[in-house]
């Protein structure tokens, strides 16, 4: 194991909080002491990363982020894989921006797992530590714990083509394991498996994860493993922080048009005049939080009820006017795209969708229940 | 029914030359197969039993083609001494060319080998000013007239040679006219064939092995050797085959730069040209031999590797 004990700890003094401008929010872990404290910055041709990260030890970070956001360069440059070209890294209060990979505390699960295929399951789990010293024997006996603890005692003396996608993903698992690192990296852990199997592996991989004790930095694009596995979400776009905070509040309080994509919400960004929210373009959405100055308002597509005519009564002056753009079927509910003056997406049973007679192109009247509708400050 | 078939259609192509489409409609099935691909001329019967549709401009220049490649290898062997090939196998002196020459193809693969494959992968995995013009020069004695090479190597290491004389001055080391010269000869001839497939090869291997090897631990060179090579085994594999039998048959190089003394250069090339001056007999068992070799090794890379790579 590399050594990363307190005497390099004296060098994490100056430059704290260099990154603190990209950050989404205030550090709300110490990272002075030990886990990860990094700016990455790496530019590729035009394309320019720049992202402030910090992890306290046993907690696991997502990057979130659309394909091309950064996220997949940034982990790169944590392993060592991609110099930086600006920012620091720090881990456990040592820079670790000039060291190679193979010198770094660091283990890394690639997105399609990369296993050594001339390798055997426990020759494969057993590459770090005889890479870092450890006798033949003990490496191997070393390796067969892992596995153990991955339920693969059985599938040792396999190559990786004789195993399944879910079982080569708890190899590389216990392979990045094995070393010890002091930061686990895991890309796309899930996006190589299919949907049954990928429900399995989410579930055992959170428990790893949950039982790891020092920083795990995990990149998805899907937010579902974001939620399940992290313990705070980081949202990357075009190489910038957008977004962080804990799953809850980033599938609660989406601040960009993706994140609410990803999480499923209507989201609109304006300025806030008590249970109001006055939308950039004119509309004026009334809302179930009393605030004043610039906000975003989100609110489900559950909180849209459409109609054929406009409604007469209590919901009569919140109805708007809008053309079906698209239908989409989720599970026993119809999603419809809507554009007009606010642009909207509703869901409704597919009973309901029947009746209304929705087509591409048809108008219906849109209304959005401002019980869930939630401003929160922009 | 297949005949039935195949009457419709030709009733079809035969009468109506002049809608394509209509026999396809009309006669529908695999049937319709024979003058579809037949073209322009399904109107005539013949030309509908060739199923796969050569045309004879092609069909023609391409037997030629193969009775120019196997003829002499028939010839060879029609023309071959049968009986007295015992006695002239059994002479001392074929034996010591073929051994000479399975040992200095052996020695210049190896050779080839231990510098063929790091350059190898120099040229697939490191990026660097001048790459290309490097790989252009790696692969300049693949085109180059092996003559030339001799010449180039008796310029370099020759007793007056650039390097050959600190060689000789220094450590008294004389390659040219030497068994080590054949090595050196059949070395710089064989190792560009090595160098490319093994290149080759490493193109294709994904590098983020090597990747994956690092994050776990291991420097670049354990990254290699550990990770790298065990894979790329196949390309490596085959161009050593590749480098031995085009050692194996060096010739030009091999007498510009090492001379042709039986015993310490004179390998099996060399014996079959001189062999044919005053023994022809000789000449040819001597090839055959060489033949015999050549394809148990075309036999041994079809089997294992070239099916892999």
């Amino acid at each position: 194991m590399t050594g990363t004990a307190g005497g390099a700890r004296a060098t994490a003094g100056p430059s704290v909080g260099a990154g603190e401008e990209t950050a989404g929010g205030p550090g709300e872990t110490g990272a002075a002491e030990g886990g990860l404290d990094a700016r990455l910055v790496a530019e590729r041709g035009t394309f320019r990363l720049d992202v402030a990260l910090r992890a306290a030890p046993g907690e696991v970070v997502a990057l979130l982020g659309p394909n091309g956001s950064g996220k997949t360069t940034a982990l790169r440059a944590l392993a060592g894989l991609l110099p930086l070209t600006g920012g620091h890294l720090r881990l456990d209060g040592e820079d670790l921006e000039r060291r190679p990979p193979e010198s770094r505390p660091v283990g890394v699960v690639f997105q399609d797992y990369l296993l050594f295929p001339h390798l055997t399951a426990v020759d494969n789990v057993a590459f770090g530590p005889r890479c870092r010293g450890t006798a033949k024997a003990r490496a191997r006996a070393e390796a067969r714990a892992w596995l153990d603890r991955m339920g693969l005692a059985d599938h040792a003396g396999k190559k990786p083509r004789g195993l399944s996608g879910g079982q080569a993903q708890r190899v590389a698992l216990a392979r990045a394991l094995a070393t010890r690192p002091r930061l686990l990296l895991l890309d796309e852990p899930l996006a190589a498996l299919d949907a049954r199997t990928r429900l399995d592996v989410r579930a055992r991989l959170r428990h790893h994860l949950a039982g790891f004790e020092a920083v795990a930095v995990l990149v998805t694009h899907e937010p579902l493993d974001a939620m399940v596995l992290a313990d705070r979400v980081v949202v990357v776009e075009d190489g910038r922080v957008v977004q962080e905070g804990s799953p809850a509040d980033v599938a609660r309080r989406p601040r960009t048009d993706y994140v609410a994509r990803l999480v499923g919400l209507n989201l609109y960004r304006g300025e806030a005049r008590g249970h109001t929210v006055r939308v950039d373009g004119g509309p004026v959405i009334a809302t179930a939080d009393d605030l004043t100055g610039p906000a975003f308002v989100a609110f489900p597509p559950g909180a849209v009820t459409l109609h054929g005519d406009r409604p007469t009564g209590s919901g009569a002056r919140d109805a708007r006017r809008c053309a079906v753009a698209g239908l989409e079927s989720h599970g026993d509910l119809v999603r419809v795209d809507l554009t007009g003056e606010l642009p909207l997406v509703s869901d409704l049973t597919t009973v309901a969708a029947a009746e209304l007679d929705l087509r591409p192109g048809a108008t219906v009247w849109a209304v959005v229940d401002a019980a869930r509708a939630r401003a929160y400050r922009a | 029914m297949t005949p039935a078939g195949a009457r419709a259609t030709g009733a079809a192509a035969g009468s109506g030359t002049a809608g394509p489409s209509a026999a396809p409609s009309r006669a529908g099935g695999p049937p319709a197969a024979g003058p579809r691909t037949g073209g322009p001329r399904a109107g005539r019967p013949g030309r509908r039993r060739v199923r796969g549709g050569v045309p004879p401009l092609l069909l023609l220049p391409a037997l030629a083609g193969l009775a120019f490649l196997v003829l002499p290898l028939v010839a060879l062997l029609l023309r071959a001494p049968w009986r007295g090939m015992p006695d002239l196998l059994a002479g001392a002196a074929v034996w010591q060319a073929l051994q000479l020459s399975l040992l200095c193809a052996t020695a210049a693969t190896g050779v080839s080998l231990v510098i063929g494959v790091p350059l190898a992968w120099l040229l697939a995995r490191v990026e660097f000013p001048g790459r290309r013009l490097l790989r252009a020069l790696v692969t300049l004695p693949l085109v180059l007239p092996p003559v030339v090479g001799g010449v180039a190597l008796l310029m370099a290491l020759g007793r007056n040679g650039v390097v050959g004389q600190w060689l000789d001055a220094w450590f008294g080391i004389t390659l040219p006219f030497t068994t080590a010269g054949v090595v050196v000869a059949e070395t710089f001839v064989a190792m560009p064939f090595l160098v490319i497939s093994v290149e080759g090869t490493l193109r294709a291997a994904d590098p983020r092995y090597e990747e994956a090897a690092q994050t776990l631990g291991a420097s670049r060179f354990t990254a290699f050797r550990r990770v790298t090579l065990p894979l790329i085994a196949p390309g490596v594999a085959a161009g050593a085959v590749l480098a031995w039998a085009r050692a194996l048959g060096e010739f030009g190089a091999t007498i510009t730069f090492a001379g042709n003394f039986p015993g310490t250069t004179q390998t099996m090339p060399l014996a079959v040209y001189l062999a044919l001056q005053n023994d022809p007999e000789a000449a040819i068992t001597l090839s055959l031999v060489l033949l015999a070799v050549s394809v148990a090794v075309l036999a041994g890379l079809r089997d294992r590797w070239m099916r892999s790579t």
